[in-house]
């Protein structure tokens, strides 16, 4: 037999590509993206270091502070409103109910949508001159006001409806599989001991679907901070900077406000706060229990 | 997770109706309506004149209905000066599309194949990396990644943004190869080398042919994803080859004089075509690339 690794230099060069992916295009940019950020690079980048002023000129921004805030709003609300949507839903659908695929179909298609589609049918139907505030009033009910869009303290929350609208159908088709999954042998049990339905459901049921609920949990706060075209096409940040995200703010002085060292230090902070909230999952899910075929 | 796919409930309906039971088929309708409103004011609104919208009716259906609005911004609505309609942006979103998801396709499954059956030296490493990859938020990687493909002049073309959709779905893409082998009997791949079968010839005849429905549910996954980008066509794609989600975002909030909501309805249903296409036609395995995705390695 030829040594290891002549037996497998060909899965090495099968594997090139994906090498260089991550040395040049995830570490390499993070690493140039770190070092810009403690320069004072406004146009292009310059190699003058100024150490953590970026950082504090950061934070002593009010958009980067809205943004911030916003996120905060935004994903609380996002990730527990689809949460309990999404759970509500899946557990509904589970009743051995008729025509479950035509309400499926139903809950799950906007997940199939842009974001971007998303924002701008919302933000159409949300119209404070012709949307649903104008219809209700044409109905009769003339002092309806749903004007949340053209409310600097409100605005945000539209936001995270057109998500939650867009997301929830994901959250209800991981726990749907979930509860497929429990034994049916549960719920005679339950029966005979005359537990009522909803002691089940909070007591035994949720409790096994924890690790659905985490994945749910995970992907939709890889969307939390990722957000970005919903805004944009919603409120693009507005009314005034009101619903300014993170997301948005990089972007932004990247390639409109020509500030790369503030722009990247808004990037170097997202990461920070993304490894700090990821390594402790992707631990236990990943790197735990070692795969057994090998 | 993958092989606990949704199945429908067994055993017999329950024979009548209860309160209970009339609270949740209520519970299921108004959410159902929750989710339709949106799509349902999306096409009515497409098919009326604008002095009918000016009345302020969302939820009426058109008087008169017509497909102007269709045509208009099929062929003639406006991104600033341009006045050619968004089938600009579709033509380009399908030329982005194609080549973008058969490469992060390829790419993906020979990782996924190589990391999952031959486990060279430092694959662990690689795999630990990706998956930390597919969770970072893409500012952190903008502005290097725009300056390296100035420097083989890919910035500002279709190939550029290929490149980058390659790159960004190597991720969720090898994880779904490497899942899907990891559940193949780790024996038939060593028969296979007993046999003499070499890295290409175990993939080509063995393992690809049995990888349809991962294929099937990447390549979902996949299109959906890339349509549906806005970033990546915004920035690394040029002001010519917008994708249809920045040329649609264009015509809608930036355009001059009164707006014309029916045009942009049409315009944004035209958008939303390609993936609604994908989710009906896909059913089940939709679903399927949902729960993949999800599952732990």
């Amino acid at each position: 037999m030829k040594p290891r690794f002549l037996r497998f230099w060909m899965a090495q060069l099968a594997l090139a590509p994906a090498w260089l992916i991550v040395i040049f295009a995830y570490i390499g940019t993070i690493i140039w993206t770190i070092q810009i950020s403690f320069t004072n690079s406004k146009v292009f980048p310059v190699s003058n270091y100024v150490g953590f002023t970026q950082y504090s000129r950061l934070f002593a921004s009010e958009r980067w502070i809205i943004s911030v805030q916003n996120l905060a709003i935004f994903g609380v609300l996002f990730i527990a409103g689809c949460l309990v949507l999404g759970f509500l839903l899946a557990v509904f659908l589970d009743q051995k109910i008729r025509a479950e695929s035509v309400f499926r179909t139903i809950f799950l298609y906007p997940y199939a949508l842009s974001f971007i589609v998303t924002g701008l049918v919302w933000q159409w139907t949300l119209n404070p001159t012709l949307g649903v505030q104008q219809t209700m009033r044409n109905w009769g009910w003339e002092s309806f006001t749903f004007d949340w869009l053209s409310r600097g303290d409100r605005a945000i929350y539209v936001i995270a409806l057109a998500g939650m609208w867009q997301a929830s159908g994901l959250v209800m088709a991981i726990l749907l599989a979930g509860l497929r999954g429990v034994d049916g042998e549960l719920w005679k049990a339950a029966k005979v001991d005359g537990i009522p339905t909803w002691r089940v459901y909070v007591h035994i049921v949720i409790p096994i679907l924890a690790p659905m609920f985490a994945t749910a949990t995970v992907l939709l706060a890889t969307a939390v901070v990722k957000v970005y075209d919903l805004v944009v096409a919603l409120t693009n940040g507005g009314p005034g900077i009101s619903t300014e995200v993170p997301a948005k703010f990089v972007i932004e002085y990247l390639f409109q406000r020509q500030n790369l060292g503030l722009a990247t230090a808004a990037s170097t902070v997202m990461l920070i706060t993304v490894l700090c909230v990821l390594a402790p999952w992707l631990y236990v899910q990943y790197f735990r229990t070692p795969r057994s075929a090998s | 997770m993958s092989s606990t796919a949704i199945t429908e409930p067994s055993g017999p309906r329950p024979k009548h109706l209860t309160v209970g039971r009339i609270g949740l088929y209520a519970f299921l309708v108004i959410a159902a309506l929750f989710f339709l409103i949106p799509l349902y004011v999306m096409i009515v609104t497409s098919l009326k004149p604008m002095d009918e919208i000016r009345l302020g009716n969302l939820f009426a259906l058109p008087m008169a209905p017509s497909l102007d609005a269709w045509f208009k911004a099929w062929s003639s609505a406006c991104t600033g000066l341009n006045c050619n309609g968004i089938h600009v942006g579709m033509l380009n979103s399908i030329k982005i599309l194609v080549p973008s998801v058969i490469l992060s396709i390829s790419v993906g499954a020979v990782t996924g194949y190589a990391l999952s059956f031959w486990r060279p030296k430092g694959a662990n490493i690689l795999f630990g990396v990706l998956l930390l990859g597919a969770f970072i938020p893409y500012q952190v990687f903008l502005y290097p990644l725009v300056r390296m493909l100035s420097m083989v002049s890919l910035y500002n073309s279709i190939p550029g943004v290929v490149f980058v959709h390659a790159i960004f779905g190597l991720p969720l893409m090898t994880l779904l190869f490497r899942n899907f082998y990891a559940g193949i009997p780790i024996d038939l791949f060593k028969a296979a080398r007993v046999d003499g079968g070499g890295f290409w010839a175990i993939f080509l005849q063995l393992m690809l042919p049995l990888s349809t429905p991962i294929i099937v549910v990447a390549a979902i996954l996949q299109i959906t994803g890339i349509w549906n980008d806005f970033l990546f066509g915004l920035i690394f794609a040029g002001r010519e080859n917008f994708p249809m989600t920045v040329q649609l975002n264009n015509v809608v909030n930036s355009s001059f004089g009164e707006k014309e909501y029916n045009v942009n309805m049409a315009a944004t249903i035209l958008t939303a075509i390609v993936p609604l296409v994908v989710y009906f036609v896909s059913g089940r395995w939709f679903v399927r690339g949902i729960a993949a995705g999800a599952v732990k390695g």
